[in-house]
């Protein structure tokens, strides 16, 4: 018996992709919207950013200590919650706004319904939703030092020219982290290198939002104002980093396709038709409550069951 | 506490089976008035007013109502108040009808008021009755109270019409929108569910949802419990299965035909 090898229980082969791993690869690829969101609109940034995010984790170790749970502010999940709301806060809003905005995030919408994992919204979306209906004069004022004029799509919506150069690159007013096309697209270039997201929601998100504006956008097949509704608002920013989200994703090949499709649907209806310029936040947020939905229509049959005499 | 005494119904109404935070009754008029205290206010009193005089009418006439037809009975009593208490807000209290607006005619159809006259009035005496109005409608006005002076604390930062936050604070409107009610009463429950079982854990008994509920449903003659209904449905699919085994027709012998 002595010449035995023990063997321990399975699993025997470990993945090297961890929770933290994979939020931390998330925080880097943000890294570029928001240091440009800081170069941008200055030092107001940055620590609203500061705020928000220490805002988030420490309400989730204070939770997790009271409860007497684990803590799982190692993850960087709260850090990826707290990062994605301050990108969509406005530059000028005051640091109170961060600090109730992460606490409902974390607080209501992940922790309650029982931690990372199990939250039904993405927790950064339903904080900024729960904020632009609280303090709408707030959330909706943009103008800061470097820009006082309507955002792009604000104007886009008003029949105005804009700049779709200034729009690519970022040099507009907006929230702090969707102003910049060029550093989100870093951003999510790295996080699709690393195998992090993939091009399926973003990519049926996109194309379907370009037929629909196409379709019903009033202009036709006019390059220069597709272009612009692309590079405005915060479809950029919801798509590669916010409808990619794995909570809150449907986890089926053909459910994400169609999930992709649902939000440029949504986008495409608020943006159009919306009284207000903007609409992906709103979109995203149905769209998970969408999700279990498509999810028990394009979960596959296990082998054997289904056909005919189902 | 003695059982079914008029003391007993009251603080039954006010705290054991509190409507709105226990039995999870009337959600309706509970999410929709409450954006401040005093719409909160005024809509329990008007349900309490209607709710006391219902149930003692019902009392009274409880031997002479048909049991087949009880349920329109019922409604035509209680409507009758609602239009009695909605003509006299009219006229003397305008600003708290306007407010209430279409939730007056509602409290026709308030489950707790249908659900107390069923349950409660139709078997027990008058004295009583009115008291287990009583008791039941304090209870709606204390939880829709409290929930309105939440939602206009936080939402308004005023209470009762006074201001009371500090000039700087900004008032976080979501909170006298609809889904501010679903945030206070949802929170509001769980802090009074956490007080009561720590009240348990102590022994004090407070879980009893059914007043008088002695697990005998044998022997019972509530005949709307809903905990003899799933008793009932369990006992009659366990004596099913054996006897569609055999072939037999399915006989059904519950405990009460015994």
């Amino acid at each position: 018996m002595s010449g035995l090898m023990k063997v321990s229980s399975n699993p025997h082969i470990r993945s090297k992709v961890t929770t933290s791993n994979i939020m931390l690869a998330v925080v880097i690829a943000l890294l570029p919207a928001a240091g440009f969101g800081i170069y941008n609109f200055g030092l107001d940034a940055l620590i609203l950013i500061l705020v928000t995010v220490a805002s988030t984790v420490l309400t989730e170790f204070l939770f997790e200590k009271g409860m007497h749970k684990k803590v799982t502010i190692g993850d960087f999940s709260a850090v990826v919650t707290g990062l994605l709301l301050a990108l969509n806060l406005p530059p000028k809003a005051p640091w109170w706004i961060g600090v109730i905005g992460g606490v409902f995030a974390i607080l209501v919408v992940k922790m309650l319904f029982g931690g990372l994992g199990q939250n039904f919204m993405n927790p950064a979306l339903g904080a900024r939703c729960f904020l632009l209906i609280s303090y709408t004069s707030i959330m909706c004022n943009f103008e800061c030092d470097a820009y006082t004029g309507p955002t792009p799509l604000a104007s886009l919506k008003a029949g105005e020219s804009v700049n779709i150069l200034d729009m690519v690159i970022g040099k507009t007013g907006g929230t702090i982290g969707e102003t910049s096309m060029i550093a989100i697209v870093i951003g999510a270039c790295l996080l699709i290198l690393l195998g992090v997201i993939d091009l399926k929601i973003p990519g049926s998100y996109i194309i379907t939002f370009t037929v629909f504006v196409i379709l019903f956008g009033g202009h036709g097949f006019d390059l220069s104002y597709i272009s612009a509704q692309l590079a405005g608002g915060g479809l950029m920013l919801g798509a590669f980093f916010m409808a990619t989200d794995y909570v809150t994703r449907p986890v089926t090949k053909k459910g994400q396709y169609m999930y992709g499709v649902v939000l440029g649907l949504l986008t495409g209806i608020f943006r159009m038709f919306g009284p207000s310029a903007e609409g992906v936040s709103y979109a995203i947020i149905l769209g998970n409550l969408l999700v279990p939905l498509i999810e028990k229509i394009t979960m596959p049959k296990a082998f054997g069951k289904g056909g005919e005499r189902a | 506490m003695k059982q079914n005494s008029v003391s007993e119904r009251l603080v039954n109404g006010l705290i054991k089976e509190n409507p709105t935070f226990v039995l999870m009754l009337g959600m309706c008029p509970t999410l929709a008035v409450t954006t401040s205290a005093i719409n909160g206010l005024g809509m329990g009193l008007t349900t309490m007013v209607v709710l006391a005089l219902s149930n003692m009418f019902i009392s009274m006439l409880r031997k002479i109502i048909p049991d087949k037809v009880r349920i329109p009975a019922f409604i035509v009593i209680i409507a009758s108040f609602v239009t009695v208490v909605e003509l006299l807000l009219k006229a003397f209290i305008p600003f708290l009808y306007s407010a209430l607006g279409l939730y007056i005619p509602l409290i026709v159809v308030n489950c707790i008021i249908l659900g107390r006259a069923e349950a409660y009035a139709s078997k027990n005496g008058v004295i009583l009755s009115l008291f287990d109005g009583v008791g039941m409608g304090l209870g709606f006005t204390c939880a829709l109270t409290i929930i309105g002076a939440v939602r206009e604390l936080i939402g308004a930062g005023e209470l009762f019409g006074f201001m009371v936050m500090p000039e700087s604070y900004v008032p976080c409107s979501i909170f006298v929108l609809a889904p501010g009610a679903f945030f206070v009463l949802a929170a509001l429950t769980a802090i009074q569910n956490k007080v009561k079982i720590a009240g348990e854990k102590k022994g004090r008994d407070m879980s009893k949802i059914q007043s008088g509920c002695n697990s005998d449903c044998m022997n019972c003659g509530e005949s709307g419990c809903s905990r003899r209904l799933i008793d009932e449905t369990a006992q009659g699919r366990k004596e099913q299965e054996p006897a569609a085994a055999k072939g037999k027709p399915a006989r059904r012998e519950g405990g009460k035909e015994q």
